[in-house]
């Protein structure tokens, strides 16, 4: 353990904790901006088939990490059809790879969260007249903060998430290695205390992340009942 | 001018369960009408089909002129405030109507309702009272030929029901139309001009106020009276 | 709503990926990167042609499949009679040799299998399934696995068909195969660089080394452009030029764990 704060210092471990941090948090910008609208419009509409999107929706919640990978590798792979993008084993293959992945997060709990809240604005905002997809944005612009929770499923998910990323991103050293490609790659070197202070460092910034989020919301309420 | 507003043969039911059986009943400018009944009459129901907010099961709820969605307003029983300031819920409706410039016009709303000092509060943190004005100058701002008024101060001590009660009268003497539902007769007796006395979900009768508390055609509106008076 | 894609923009070019602009893509094993051979060997490369070299880390088989769907500009990897058929195929537009270091087998210090300083690494191996020994194999189409494949065969064995509860298929990297092994005391068939890195070997030791049919060839092969016109032909070749100069050769033998060295240069 004694050479464990020597790399911790190392400009390195930074480099891979911004890079963590920018390809999840582009990913949870993404997959909110189709996600949420997403949501609410399923919260607020009625029309067939609708519990059976919810339940495949909530089902897709627990997307397998690695099945993505694949598919948006094989998506993005020179012999797939988007492979003359030249997007695979770049960041923004790792952004594509995990915003498919939480985005039926975000969108199955901002349309939780805005069928909560529709019950009690529905009628009011019908009565003045407003419905569809702009109720929608009008109940999620009010709710905000209470997304935050669903931004943070969405983010803790992706920034803990390796299988997908290692896939389309191949861990390459000061290109697309981020916390948790990290970890599995000094794991298999079996540099097993590096790995777990590697954890323990991924652990804490995504704690840190929530206590913010906390703060904020906890303000907000005060702020806006 | 929209109204009258008729209904025709109108009834509503959910799940195989009657709520409204089919009345007829025609709501002509002028008096305020009071919907007046026991709870769970059906009273709240019958507002939300002429308002607009539930379809009939069967009948036909009819306007005089097109359009009618927007000369209406409605106050509901608790009153629900976006996460915003109380200018800027006034202002929301407003914009909602397409009416340009609605900062302005709101704040003449809130200081008709003597919310002016408040206006740049969270609205949610308003008490019950101070949030009913604001509903009230929200509906108010848009400047509707009838106001539709659902139990609007069941939630309210006396203090702020006899606040929102004043607004009530300016709105009726300003011309606007009151169709307020309430199961509190004396405040039938303040504000109303003529009672629709319902009786579990059916039409027992409709009679001018004064009528109506002095010699009640039907005994169901008796027995309510008779019951209700040691309350008021 | 435009603000948020100014930012999502300006986050996404502010990753590294795009602030580099000149770089080659090279599919190679982990034991090449987990020996830290590359951590020591690219920045050389870099320092003398500005050409970033970007590892991807796999098993041999799954590294010649990325060159075959035209993902890698350049595959290093070491199983030869694979790499041969790539470029037969043409995947690859020729192989080049370019260093060797050895396999090595290791085992718990108890030694269930009595196999402790062998040099006849056939006989290992039978001795260890006739004891019924636990053995961790990569079972990843690795060029270890491949290696290890070919040994089995080579000491009659049928593995496919012979294998018990015994012989433990971890499909994985070398590193996790050796967690493995040294969670469960199991023997394995490790490449010497990645072994000298590895940090949790718990009771392992060598238990078998220097027979000749240990001897593990690196190869080095630039992607066909003629197949996939995309390939970096110029930057990957400069790469392989290097690796096979007197430069390149030098700084591949300059890498030592503790004063040992892992690869040995023989290019040709």
């Amino acid at each position: 353990m004694q050479e464990f704060p020597g790399i911790l210092a190392e400009a390195r471990l930074w480099q891979i904790v911004v890079l963590s941090l920018q390809v999840s948090l582009a990913a949870v910008a993404l997959a909110s901006l189709v996600g949420l609208p997403l949501g609410a419009a399923i919260a607020v509409s009625r029309f067939r088939g609708r519990h059976t999107l919810i339940v495949i929706l909530n089902a897709m919640m627990g997307l397998p990490p690695v099945v993505v990978g694949l598919a948006i590798y094989l998506l993005l792979s020179r012999a797939g059809p988007l492979g003359g993008a030249g997007l695979l084993f770049t960041p923004g293959a790792m952004v594509i790879a995990q915003t498919v992945l939480i985005l039926p997060i975000i969108a199955a709990l901002s349309r939780q969260a805005v069928e909560d809240a529709w019950r009690e604005y529905e009628e009011q905002l019908r009565s003045l007249g407003v419905d569809g997809i702009r109720a929608a944005l009008s109940v999620l612009w009010d709710i905000r903060f209470s997304l935050l929770t669903a931004e943070l499923a969405g983010l803790g998910r992706a920034a803990a998430e390796v299988g997908a990323v290692m896939i389309v991103g191949g861990n390459i050293d000061g290109v697309t290695r981020v916390m948790t490609t990290a970890i599995a790659l000094e794991t298999s070197k079996g540099d097993l205390p590096l790995a777990l202070g590697l954890g323990v460092v991924l652990i804490a910034i995504v704690l840190l992340l929530n206590a913010g989020a906390f703060l904020v919301k906890e303000a907000a309420q005060r702020r806006y009942g | 001018m929209i109204l009258p507003l008729k209904l025709d043969h109108v009834g509503f039911g959910i799940n195989g369960r009657t709520l409204i059986e089919p009345l007829s009943l025609e709501i002509g400018a002028g008096p305020s009408t009071i919907v007046l009944g026991a709870n769970g009459a059906g009273k709240s129901v019958l507002m939300r089909l002429m308002h607009g907010l539930l379809e009939p099961t069967c009948g036909r709820i009819s306007w005089s002129e097109a359009g009618a969605r927007r000369r209406q307003a409605m106050v509901f029983q608790r009153p629900v405030m976006l996460r915003r300031s109380a200018l800027a819920n006034v202002a929301y409706a407003l914009d909602a109507a397409g009416i340009r410039n609605p900062e302005k016009t709101a704040l003449e709303a809130l200081a008709e309702v003597g919310l002016a000092h408040l206006a740049h509060r969270p609205a949610r943190v308003l008490s019950g009272g101070e949030q009913q004005r604001v509903a009230l100058a929200r509906a108010w701002a848009l400047h509707p030929q009838v106001l539709f008024l659902d139990e609007p101060t069941a939630n309210l001590d006396p203090g702020a029901t006899h606040e929102i009660e004043n607004i009530i009268r300016a709105f009726d003497f300003s011309g606007t139309k009151i169709v307020m539902s309430t199961h509190n007769l004396g405040q039938a007796r303040r504000l109303g001009d003529e009672v629709v006395f319902l009786h579990r979900g059916r039409l027992a009768e409709r009679a001018p106020v004064a009528e109506f508390f002095r010699q009640p055609a039907s005994p169901e509106a008796a027995a309510f009276i008779k019951g209700e008076i040691p309350w008021v | 709503m435009g603000l948020i894609i100014r930012v999502l923009a300006a986050m996404l070019l502010s990753m590294p990926a795009y602030a580099q602009q000149r770089y080659i893509t090279v599919a190679s094993t982990t034991s090449t990167e987990q020996s830290g051979l590359f951590k020591y060997l690219l920045p050389i490369f870099e320092k003398k042609t500005g050409i970033q070299v970007r590892v991807v880390a796999q098993g041999t088989g799954q590294a010649l499949d990325m060159g075959r769907r035209g993902d890698a500009d350049v595959v290093f990897v070491h199983a030869k009679p694979l790499e041969e058929k790539f470029v037969a195929e043409g995947h690859g537009v020729r192989r080049f040799q370019v260093m060797y270091n050895d396999f090595i087998l290791v085992g718990p210090k108890s030694d269930p299998a009595k196999v402790s300083g062998a040099k006849d690494i056939v006989a290992a191996l039978q001795k260890i399934k006739a004891a019924q020994a636990a053995f961790a194999s990569r079972a990843d189409r690795s060029g270890t696995h491949f290696a290890e494949l070919q040994l089995w065969k080579a000491a009659g064995v049928d593995i496919e068909k012979e294998k018990g509860p015994w012989y433990k298929e971890t499909g994985s990297g070398m590193g996790q195969t050796l967690n493995t092994a040294s969670a469960m005391n199991a023997y394995a068939l490790a490449d010497r660089g990645t072994w000298l890195s590895f940090k949790n070997r718990g009771e392992l030791v060598i238990s078998a080394e220097g027979d000749k049919r240990l001897f593990n060839q690196y190869g080095v092969i630039l992607v066909n452009p003629a197949r996939h016109p995309h390939v970096k032909k110029k930057m990957g070749q400069a790469f392989i030029d290097w690796l096979i100069s007197d430069e390149g050769q030098k700084a591949i033998a300059g890498y030592k764990i503790d004063g040992e060295q892992l690869f040995f240069p023989n290019a040709r």
